[in-house]
């Protein structure tokens, strides 16, 4: 059974389309490696097996109907499992968003990412553990408990979206949904040496994710390559008339085939990035993978992104500002846990007070303060000035380079409990990832190393807005040459 | 440093009851984390337009055309509490004049 776990979408598609393999057994297979894993790695906060199975039999159904006659429409994902992180709407599936407050949510609609997929055909094993309400950079931030890293399981999987990165390096899943505010995606990808996508902000709705923050908010994707992350990415992207920021950008067709050539390709390296404080083995590592992908044919130029280093005081406002008016709706009136009361004011303080975790406190307060009478000025919409800095930076940069590469985090994974007490020193790792949310470009994660403990190593490349493609074919062609991305944690059952 | 009657007085703003431990830590974090961002003053932004999207601006509206809702029955099921198929809270007003 190890072996189906170990699949990629792409070999998995092939598979079950030369009918070797049904979407029963890779199902069941994922669903036995869960059962034996989750007691080391906690990824999920809600499993759905029945729904699965029952959406695997729906697949294998459908694709005997085509073998017999191929005329027959059939979706790219068709019976490929995948996990799905707790702030995407699954219809008549709990979804928590890692919060006390939300236990027994039971969402009536479906995310139209997920949704999309499922036209796509893929099969649900279930809700991944994350940050609550994605507020997070380790997964600590769960009213559920911690998820454990695969490569260690003394350290954090990253965060938000820990329980998604985790379910594809433990081998769960070949590939799992996650959401990227502040480097969500990116970060946890890292930390677990998987490949992980934050896609330009409107290219795929936000429909059925749970607000954080809204201007920064986007859906993404962990694979274990960047071919399967493009295939997952084209069916997502597009317009969705549910979400007003969603653009009219019909999704590339974006074909790799192998590829390794980037002649013509101009990457940029920006010393901002290459910092004091940076782990060395980080910065080694990505400095070789940029050498490589100059040995491929691309050019290495130098470019500068001058504001860097306010886009974490930029964030630590503008998306607590955001977050504290999204999470107004939490008041125990239509949904969610409610702590009883004598009166309407005491009602909402109360279940907010006993419902929300010390994190989303913490944002919430700060948002309110950010956007309060008085401070407006000179917090909210200062940091809305130098954000449109940042932007700029980047529109600059985009001039003269096709893509801008540079470290996911400052480190690798970090030990449990390491940064909890102190949330400042939690908000500097994400350093390297607020910058494109603030931007709206889109950003990929993949393994180019590991240092000497064992832990893996990621490098970021981020395009210009709407240039998911470039981004896969720089990292597509990483992987043809390297094998990081096909290495192994050695996790057993106990 | 944040006082702690400024941490009582965001705290109604955003509705949250907070213990008497909450209020001290929240007072030093949020404190700390103010101070980190007061380099942003630094910074002369005269004449910079503050984001307001990402993305080039563009109008959406969609078009009006009825269409079915979502269910009420699978809308009311997450309700703390019903009564009517109407959400029931406590009292808003005072019960006494």
């Amino acid at each position: 059974m190890s072996e189906l776990n170990d699949l990629t979408v792409c070999q998995s598609r092939d598979l079950l389309l030369s009918g070797q393999v049904s979407s029963r057994q890779l199902t069941e297979a994922a669903l036995e490696r869960i059962a034996a894993l989750e007691p080391q790695l906690h990824v999920f906060i809600t499993l759905t097996p029945e729904l699965a199975l029952q959406q695997a039999d729906q697949a294998d159904r459908r694709r005997l109907a085509w073998q017999k006659d191929p005329g027959l429409p059939l979706p790219a994902l068709l019976g490929v499992p995948v996990a799905v992180k707790d702030v995407l709407a699954v219809k008549d599936v709990r979804c928590t968003c890692g919060s006390k407050i939300l236990e027994n949510f039971i969402p009536p609609y479906t995310a139209t990412s997920v949704e999309r997929l499922q036209a796509a055909g893929i099969v649900v094993v279930g809700k991944t553990n994350c940050d609550e309400f994605a507020m997070g950079s380790s997964t600590e931030n769960s009213a559920y408990g911690p998820t454990f890293n695969p490569w260690d399981a003394s350290r954090v999987p990253g965060g938000s979206s820990g329980g998604s990165a985790a379910a594809v390096a433990g081998r769960y899943v070949p590939a799992a949904l996650g959401t990227d505010t502040g480097g969500s995606v990116r970060q946890p990808a890292s930390f677990c040496g998987v490949t992980g996508l934050k896609p330009t902000y409107g290219r795929i709705s936000r429909y059925g994710l749970v607000a954080y923050g809204s201007s920064l908010d986007s859906v993404g994707v962990f694979a274990r390559t960047a071919e399967d992350a493009a295939l997952f990415f084209t069916q997502m992207a597009g317009l969705d008339a549910r979400d007003a920021t969603s653009m009219d950008m019909p999704a590339p067709v974006i074909s790799l085939d192998g590829r390794s050539d980037l002649s013509g390709l101009r990457i940029g390296v920006p010393q901002e990035y290459f910092i004091e404080g940076i782990q060395p083995q980080v910065e080694t590592a990505v400095r070789q993978a940029i050498d490589t992908l100059q040995s491929l044919g691309a050019r290495v130029l130098p470019v500068s992104l001058p504001h860097t280093r306010y886009a974490m005081p930029v964030y630590y406002l503008i998306a607590p500002a955001e977050a504290s008016a999204n999470l107004a709706r939490y008041d125990g009136v239509r949904f969610g846990v409610r702590q009883p009361a004598e009166t309407l004011l005491d009602m909402f303080k109360g279940t907010r007070g006993a419902g929300f975790g010390p994190e989303v406190k913490r944002r919430i307060m700060l948002g309110a303060y950010a956007l309060s009478a008085g401070y407006y000025d000179a917090y909210y919409n200062q940091a809305q000035k130098v954000r449109t800095l940042i932007k700029r930076d980047f529109e600059a940069a985009f001039q003269t380079v096709d893509a801008i590469a540079t470290p996911v985090a400052p480190t690798t994974a970090f030990r449990i409990g390491e940064h909890t007490d102190d949330p400042l020193a939690m908000y500097l790792e994400d350093v390297f990832t607020l910058p494109a949310n603030l931007a709206g470009v889109p950003g990929l994660a993949f393994p180019v190393g590991f240092d000497s403990q064992g832990l893996p190593i990621g490098m970021q490349l981020m395009g210009p807005h709407f240039d998911e493609e470039v981004l896969f074919r720089l990292a597509h062609a990483y992987q043809q040459v390297t094998d990081w991305h096909q290495r192994k944690p050695k996790v057993s059952s106990q | 440093m944040l006082t702690l009657a400024e941490v009582e007085h965001i705290a109604t703003l955003a509705r949250l009851e907070l213990t008497p431990e909450e209020k001290e830590r929240y007072r030093q974090q949020l404190s700390a984390i103010l101070e980190y961002a007061a380099i942003l003053q630094t910074l002369d932004t005269s004449g910079i337009p503050p984001t307001s999207s990402v993305l080039p601006a563009h109008g959406v509206l969609r078009r009006d055309v009825p269409a079915t809702g979502l269910d009420r029955a699978d809308l009311l099921r997450n309700a703390p509490q019903v009564s009517d198929n109407q959400f029931r809270v406590p009292p808003v007003m005072d019960q006494e004049p």
